[in-house]
């Protein structure tokens, strides 16, 4: 189990990375954990974040297609931000559940 | 409609992650029929693929070359006729009406649109953005006249099968044909 430390307060992630509470998230959380994604938060990625996490809370089933259709960023400008898995790991740093998504 | 959209689960499985395992890190996914359904599992686990960081390159040989051409790619069907788990029970004579393969077809997208499933063509831009490459068969495009300008422009090559098999290279590549 790993474990972040934020503003003092110890934040607990399950085993794939993800918060156990979202409502512990904050900027400087993601900030940290995409230093481990080797990811330098920008505007942008903020952007994309805070995106995923308006609509993770109005229970919107999530996909890499609905980004795309977000109007902040396209499919590839999506894949450029987040390396490796853009979903799965900027699902990881808006601090909100892994999406389950096929497409 | 906005029933169904509620519908599928929002909250993914607990994997186990075992670190230890070799990845996968590259799939090859040769599509060789040109059905609906088959087009549609190939082109979600190349773009599932992707979404999950592992390369993607595909490969569209005979009939599945219907899938990457401009004039085709959109309005694939699926088969009503020989195809046992379509509404079982269905006679063959019946689902052999002109017509019923074309309704049928009309009714798989209508429920694939709800399910937010995007069209082959904009599946196939998809799959590009996220840097996934697709190729077609050199032998198939000869036997069928199919010439580059005929394929999508995310369509990056015709190539033979021995080219195939180099996108394959490297440790961790996994081939799936459809």
């Amino acid at each position: 189990m790993e474990t972040y430390t934020n503003n003092g307060i110890q934040v607990e992630v399950n085993a794939e990375g993800y918060l156990k509470d979202m409502k512990q998230w904050t900027p400087e959380l993601a900030r940290e954990m995409a230093r481990e994604e080797n990811i330098e938060l920008t505007d942008k990625h903020f952007e994309v974040l805070n995106w995923l996490r308006t609509k993770q809370q109005e229970g919107v089933p999530l996909s890499i297609r609905k980004v795309g259709n977000s109007g902040l960023v396209d499919i590839k400008q999506f894949y450029q931000l987040f390396p490796g898995g853009p979903l799965k790991i900027s699902s990881k740093l808006a601090g909100i559940p892994k999406p389950a998504s096929c497409i | 409609m906005q029933d169904v959209l509620e519908k599928p689960t929002t909250k993914a499985a607990d994997v186990k992650v075992d670190k230890n395992k070799g990845k996968v890190k590259k799939v090859l996914i040769i599509c060789s029929k040109g059905k609906l359904e088959d087009v549609y599992a190939a082109l979600v686990m190349a773009n599932g693929a992707l979404m999950e960081g592992i390369q993607a390159k595909m490969f569209f040989t005979f009939f599945g070359l219907e899938a990457i051409t401009k004039k085709h790619a959109d309005h694939l069907h699926t088969a009503t006729v020989g195809n046992p788990a379509f509404m079982p029970g269905m006679p063959t004579v019946v689902a052999g009406l002109p017509g019923f393969e074309a309704f049928a077809s009309y009714m798989m997208k209508k429920e694939m649109d709800k399910l937010d499933i995007p069209h082959v063509t904009e599946f196939i831009q998809m799959i590009d953005a996220g840097g996934g490459e697709i190729y077609a068969c050199k032998l198939a495009a000869d036997m069928f006249h199919l010439k580059k300008e005929d394929f999508l422009d995310e369509v990056k090559d015709i190539i033979t099968v021995g080219d195939m098999y180099t996108l394959a290279e490297g440790e961790g590549t996994q081939i799936i044909f459809i």
